[in-house]
């Protein structure tokens, strides 16, 4: 490549939360980003390390209290079973789009090039093991060592 | 708006997508894939381009899980065969509108 431009061309995405909608939204962010010629790569950090929990990613939830625009009382929210019944009906709808659940999602971000890092101190932390972690991902570092792979004109940090 | 690419002229719009499936040819598509750095076409570059024609035909919208079930390519290959934006270039090779889709 010739002149730089000011144009995308690396997204580093931090996601630092589990809830569905956070999840998804750093994946559609990392893929929309391989989708156009823009390298991405993901730090997987505190309850964002769910989403490659092998354990947990097939249980993911969306918040159904704190979230002002679920527009559900928060008291009606806090019910058992509210989040179930949201976090239903939101997967139907994604399925309607054609949306990947969060292990396929995961194959196609690696299969796209997109690099995936787990967070060492939150592994640490949360005492999780590296082979309870989805096998695609590219390692467990730290976040000096994930800044020192945003290098180059035209990188971005997203934390999620 | 009007482009003249290998001798013909073909109407595309303002990112250069063919608006008229029914100028595409193989060999304009060649020189669609010189201008977008893709190169010579392999006879797997044609099975993707026929398979992209094939879903626009029958109005089913694009994603890049459609191209991973396809059968016709897996997704590494997809990237090293249309490097940089691999749906956008082969449905630009291919004659068909930019896929609108996020995923």
């Amino acid at each position: 490549m010739s002149e730089y431009t000011g144009e995308v061309r690396k997204m580093m995405i931090i996601l630092s939360k589990a809830t569905m909608e956070n999840v998804y939204a750093a994946f559609i962010l990392a893929n929309g980003a391989r989708m156009e010629g823009i390298e991405a790569e993901i730090f997987f950090t505190f309850f964002g390390l769910e989403a490659i929990n092998k354990n947990k990613l097939g249980h993911l939830h969306t918040a159904t209290v704190g979230n002002p625009a679920m527009h559900i009382p928060t008291l009606l929210g806090g019910l058992p079973g509210m989040e179930a019944i949201a976090t239903s009906m939101m997967k139907k709808e994604m399925e309607k789009l054609d949306m990947p659940d969060v292990l396929e999602f995961l194959d196609i971000l690696k299969a796209s090039g997109v690099k995936l890092w787990a967070c060492r101190l939150a592994m640490e932390m949360f005492h999780i093991q590296k082979e309870e972690l989805y096998n695609g991902i590219n390692g467990v570092i730290s976040v000096g060592e994930f800044y020192n792979k945003g290098t180059g004109l035209g990188t971005h940090m997203l934390f999620v | 708006m009007q482009k003249v690419i290998s001798g013909k002229t073909i109407n595309v719009n303002d990112e250069g997508y063919l608006t008229d499936l029914t100028q595409w040819d193989k060999s304009l598509a060649q020189a669609i894939a010189q201008e977008e750095g893709i190169g010579e076409l392999t006879p797997k570059h044609w099975d993707i381009i026929h398979y992209l024609q094939e879903q626009f035909k029958q109005e089913i919208p694009l994603s890049i899980r459609k191209i991973s079930k396809s059968g016709v390519v897996n997704i590494e290959e997809f990237y090293a065969l249309f490097p940089q934006g691999p749906l956008k270039k082969a449905s630009k090779i291919a004659g068909i509108p930019k896929p609108v889709s996020c995923i």
